[in-house]
């Protein structure tokens, strides 16, 4: 179970408290009643879905309620950061990355000669 | 030595072993008493009476005995009762302690164990490989579900389930720690101490009544200058005098999650005959820990020959822990193969304590000379370089056939038990479910822990330790302490994965990779012949590592003859994955709490107690009970809900709506607020009056609605529905907090704090009348809000209806709830007022075509689709959903809209969700050009009344219509929504 850092309550938390709320940094255009099809499209249906880093919303529902951003690697659910609602989206350090990236199936050192697999090649 | 007259067995050896035998137990088996020791499992209390038979297995019915001393056991698998409701199939024999009284009974056979009918399919072996089922069952289709599922479920499977609901409780703690070492063993102990000392919070678990770990098994071994099972003791001893460590024994770590969570299973009464009634039977825990240690050993393997699975077929370990820690002889003349040097530790300590060795055969050719002089010591015969190629013996092994590599000096040796092993297996099941990489050492044919991907370290045998001092040395190094000095006589060195090089596998060769599934080294190479090229195809076709010991023995050997069989390396092939639990957890301790009451939220509210009283059937409306319909004695539904409607008509009804969601806007800008939540204008909106709100997603569809009262320029009174209150409040405040932080609106909750009685009819104001303080009820029109007292009580009184009469909802303090109930209701009673349900609450509205969000609406709703159009302000720059509502799609012709129908026959009442044609006799699939959102019988039109979502609805008054039912299509006729006083008279009056 993940543990989440709440940036207002400054504590870490069990996800069971939380409520995830979907991709972060999706401003409401100020104009919104006159958006293009494509623009309104863009604004409430495409998403990135990353595999990888996400920026993303969560809600710390069962605690101070307040919503608040995190960066998290999808695939090794680390999170990188949390920081509150309408704060600039972070610039992340190569370490960030790195600490927060998931460990390689195979170990980088063992380098195999066979020719790849046909699973490797449905990758 | 020699065996022991005692009376728990007559297989004890005599000064062996470190049970109390100071007062024997007894149990049953198959319905025989038998005696044993306290700490027996029931495996070494079978043994010590001589019993190796144990179990058939699951698809050939072959017998099988006790193959190992823990929780890795394939075969011993025994259903354990202490009565008729406390019974579970499915338990090892391995593991389970033996208590006074307890009832075990070997499963999979019919009539009994030593003849069994089902052991005819080991004859037809042969016809049943691998896939067979894949391969036979396939056709005609409509066989699944008549013959084959019921044949190969009858057939399949362990154990029969209990028919009486579990009478034990179990309980559930979380903990957090700076440490959780994760196994009792030689590793752990040493971690515990050194972490312990350090000040640390230590949580140190271990799945056996005893800590040691293969300690257990060895007299030998001396720890910190003293037998190393005194070193155990000891340790455990000063552990449990320190505050910063817990010590749980009969505990086993069985799933790693995400941010090192780690779930232990406790099994606290298990092993007691008469258990404190007031214990859980087990305990889930939770525990965070900063960092994890796993020290979970290693799992010795067998080794893969035809005739391996014969009962008194056992791990050499297995072998050594019965006779050194139970005090228990497992044979008389006992053979060896191996391809490990532990095995030959195992056999000198057999044959010195009254289980004499006919012969060590060792795969290898090169063995340690210490170990070949240590044999010729004993007068131990050794055949090194040779394997065993048959076996003999139907319910217990009786000979082995040995020959060496080349096949020559083929011999059969008597033998009534035989231990086998073929190296050890690290236990890296917690490190890879916490997605540790794992790497392939050749050298020893092992997967070890490589990359971790949490805070954990492996020390200790699952971290590939061969040896005691490697054990003592790795839980050194992961605790930052110096390693504690040791003397030892075994070594974990040697091995064989998959079969002898050259083996034959003819159609009838039981070389055994999976004991409980009944999977042969034949149907591994099968499978690859087949075409299954991944291990994780093979191990589903031929079920390999399936059963409930999840493969612990038998994964290794799978992977290394499908290797051999591709002609690759087995790191290349890849190792299925582990998952939790490592081994099987009760549905009880999973749940443990959550049964019964506490199985989910019950909200009641402050008049449930009087809904009890007067005989109300209920509903769950989410977690809500809301009082259904109140029948009087005699009445079915249909008849008191009649009765609730008509009453309500004409006379007056009373209604909680407690449940309503509430939420209080309140701030300079909430009217603001407001105009952004709802499509409604409220600017204009007066003090003191009401509006009935609709709220959208951006996407334009309904999401919620409810009638909102302003009772000041900056405080708006907002209800919503009953089941969308916390997703409503939650929309809300993320508007709030993230698109418009700098307003100032503050957003409460309130809905538990009003209870609301609704008294609805044409004498719901003679009734409430009396009880009004501080509020002018000749100034109150439809659709206004006052805040005053009632019955002495504050009170918001909202003159609004639900039902198309005229009414009032009444919301006071949640504590006067019921007083306040029963005050209206004493007066009301003389006039003709009725309690009513939600049942009728429903006709009520439906009669006057409002609609329930959610029911009449499903999420692809616009307002004009349900004829709302009016409540969108149509001046408004903004409001959510307002760019939603012009998407192509959402203006377009042919939408569904909201309509009334009327059945031609007025006593047939339609089914809700029924679809909607156009031409009944058309072919089919037929088009459906809309369905029933709302249906009932209304008494007080004196016919069925119906909702529906219909294409192009509105367009079709007075069209005939179709409804297909299976009994034919039923006529309907499209009419208005509004079936009862359209005009609204009856609101006003």
């Amino acid at each position: 179970m993940l543990l989440i850092y709440c940036p207002y309550c400054q504590e870490h938390r069990p996800e069971i408290e939380f409520q995830g709320a979907g991709e972060a940094h999706i401003a409401r255009p100020a104009n919104i009643a006159d958006i293009s099809d494509a623009e309104f499209a863009e604004f409430f249906f495409i998403r990135d879905n990353t595999k990888g880093i996400v920026f993303e919303r969560w809600r710390h529902t069962h605690g101070c309620g307040r919503f608040f951003n995190a960066v998290r690697n999808s695939v090794s659910d680390k999170f990188i950061m949390t920081y509150k609602a309408g704060e600039p989206k972070p610039e992340l350090t190569e370490e960030q990355i790195k600490a927060a990236a998931p460990i390689a199936k195979k170990p980088v050192a063992q380098k195999s000669d066979s020719a790849p697999s046909k699973a490797d090649k449905a990758k | 030595m020699s065996i022991s007259s005692a009376t728990a067995g007559a297989n004890r050896i005599r000064n062996r072993g470190r049970l109390n035998r100071a007062r024997s137990i007894s149990f049953s088996w198959d319905g025989k008493s038998l005696n044993a020791y306290e700490g027996d499992t029931l495996a070494s209390a079978l043994l010590a009476n001589g019993i190796h038979l144990a179990g058939r297995s699951f698809k050939y019915h072959r017998p099988r005995g006790i193959l190992s001393a823990g929780p890795e056991e394939p075969n011993a698998i025994v259903d354990i009762a202490r009565d008729t409701a406390r019974r579970q199939p499915n338990v090892r024999a391995t593991v389970q302690e033996v208590f006074d009284g307890m009832q075990a009974n070997s499963q999979n056979r019919f009539p009994a164990l030593n003849f069994d009918v089902g052991a005819v399919n080991d004859f037809f072996g042969p016809f049943i490989p691998a896939g067979f089922y894949y391969k036979t069952f396939m056709w005609p289709a409509s066989f699944w579900k008549h013959v084959y599922e019921p044949f190969i479920r009858r057939a399949a499977g362990l154990g029969t389930a209990p028919t009486e609901a579990d009478p034990d409780n179990y309980a559930n703690r979380y903990a957090h720690c700076d440490v959780l070492v994760a196994g009792g063993g030689p590793a752990g102990i040493a971690a515990t101490l050194a972490a312990a000392r350090k000040g640390k919070t230590v949580i140190l678990c271990d799945e056996n009544a005893d800590f040691g770990g293969h300690l257990r098994a060895d007299i030998h071994a001396q720890i910190d200058g003293q037998p190393a099972m005194d070193w155990v003791a000891s340790a455990i001893a000063e552990l449990r005098r320190l505050d910063n460590v817990t010590i749980l024994n009969r505990t086993t770590a069985f799933g790693y999650h995400t941010a090192n969570m780690v779930a232990l299973a406790e099994r606290v009464t298990d092993h007691l005959a008469n258990p404190d009634p007031e214990m859980p039977r087990e305990r889930l825990w939770q525990v965070r820990a900063e960092t994890v240690l796993i020290a979970t050993g290693a799992i010795e393997r067998h080794l893969v020959f035809p005739g391996n699975d014969r009962p008194a077929v056992m791990l050499a370990s297995a072998a050594q822990m019965f006779t050194n820690h139970f005090g228990v002889s497992i044979g008389k003349r006992v053979g060896v193969y191996t391809a490990c040097d532990s095995a030959w530790q195992a056999a000198f300590d057999l044959h010195e304590a009254a289980s004499p060795i006919a012969l060590i055969v060792d795969a290898r050719s090169e063995v340690p000379s210490q170990l070949l002089a240590k044999a010729n010591d004993l007068g131990i015969a050794v055949k090194p370089g040779h394997k065993v190629t048959a076996t003999s013996g139907r319910l217990r092994i009786s000979s082995m056939t040995v020959e060496a590599e080349n096949g020559h000096g083929k011999e059969k040796i008597p033998i009534d038990a035989l231990i086998v092993s073929g190296g050890w297996t690290p236990s890296v099941h917690l490190f890879s479910q916490s997605r540790g990489r794992l790497a392939f050492d050749a050298d020893s044919g092992r997967f070890l822990p490589d990359e971790a991907a949490e805070n954990c370290i492996c020390i200790g045998g699952c971290n590939g330790a061969k040896s005691l001092s490697e054990t003592l040395t790795d839980a050194a190094k992961a605790t930052g302490s110096k390693p504690v000095s040791c003397e030892e006589t075994g070594s974990m060195v040697g091995h064989q994965i998959g079969t002898s090089n050259g083996q034959p596998g003819s159609a009838f060769d039981k070389s055994f990779i999976d004991f409980q599934n009944d999977v042969t080294a034949k149907d591994v190479r099968l499978a690859v012949r087949e075409g299954m090229l991944s291990i994780e195809h093979v191990k589903r076709y031929t079920t390999t590592g399936m059963a409930t010991d999840q493969g612990k023995m038998s994964n290794m050997h799978g992977l290394a003859i499908a290797a051999t069989e591709l002609g690759r390396e087995i790191p290349d092939i890849g190792l299925t994955t582990f998952r939790a639990p490592y081994t099987p957890v009760t549905f009880g301790t999973i749940i443990n709490h959550a049964k019964g009451k506490l199985f989910d939220v019950t909200r009641t509210t402050p008049i449930h107690g009087w809904a009890i009283e007067h005989d109300a059937v209920f509903e769950d409306v989410g977690n809500w009970k809301r009082a259904w319909y109140f029948p009087r004695p005699g009445e079915d539904m249909l008849a008191a809900v009649n009765r609730e409607c008509a009453a309500t008509r004409n006379a007056a009804g009373i209604f909680d709506a407690s449940t309503l969601g509430k939420i209080e806007v309140v701030g300079p800008d909430a009217v603001k607020f407001m105009e952004l939540m709802y499509t409604n204008p409220w600017q204009k909106l007066a003090v003191g009056r009401c509006r009935y709100g609709i709220m959208l997603r951006e996407d334009g569809f309904i999401y919620d609605d409810g009638v909102v009262g302003r009772l000041a320029e900056d405080r708006f009174h907002v209800t919503t529905t009953t089941g969308g209150a916390p997703r409503v409040l939650n929309h809300m405040e993320d508007y709030l907090q993230t698109e418009f932080p700098d307003w100032k609106v503050w957003l409460t909750s309130t809905s538990e704090q009003w209870a609301v009685v609704a008294v609805q009819g044409p004498k719901a104001r003679e009734i409430i009348e009396p009880f009004v303080e501080d509020i002018d009820l000749d100034d109150m029109p439809h659709m206004s809000i006052r805040e005053g007292r009632f019955c002495g009580v504050p009170t918001r009184l909202m003159r609004v209806s639900f039902t198309g009469e005229m009414g009032f909802e009444i919301n006071i303090p949640a504590n006067y709830g019921r007083s306040v109930w029963e005050t209206i209701w004493e007066r009301g009673q003389p006039l003709g007022l009725t309690p009513y349900g939600t049942e009728t609450m429903h006709v009520l509205r439906a009669e006057k075509g409002f609609i329930i969000v959610g029911q009449d609406t499903d999420g692809t709703v616009t307002p004009d689709d349900a004829n709302l159009s009016w409540a969108i302000g149509k001046k408004k720059t903004d409001f959510v959903g307002i760019r939603g509502l012009k998407r192509i799609d959402l203006v377009a012709d042919g939408r569904r809209q909201l309509v009334g129908l009327k059945t031609l026959d007025p006593r047939e009442v339609l089914e809700e969700g029924a679809q909607i044609v156009e031409d009944p006799h058309q072919p089919i699939p037929m088009k459906m050009i809309g369905f029933v959102t709302s249906s009932y019988w209304s008494e007080n039109c004196g016919r069925s009344i119906a909702l529906a979502l219909i294409e192009n609805g509105r367009a079709r008054m007075g069209e005939k219509l179709h409804v297909p039912m299976a009994n034919g299509a039923i006529a309907v006729e499209v009419c208005e929504t509004v079936f009862i006083d359209p005009d609204g008279s009856k609101l006003n009056g």
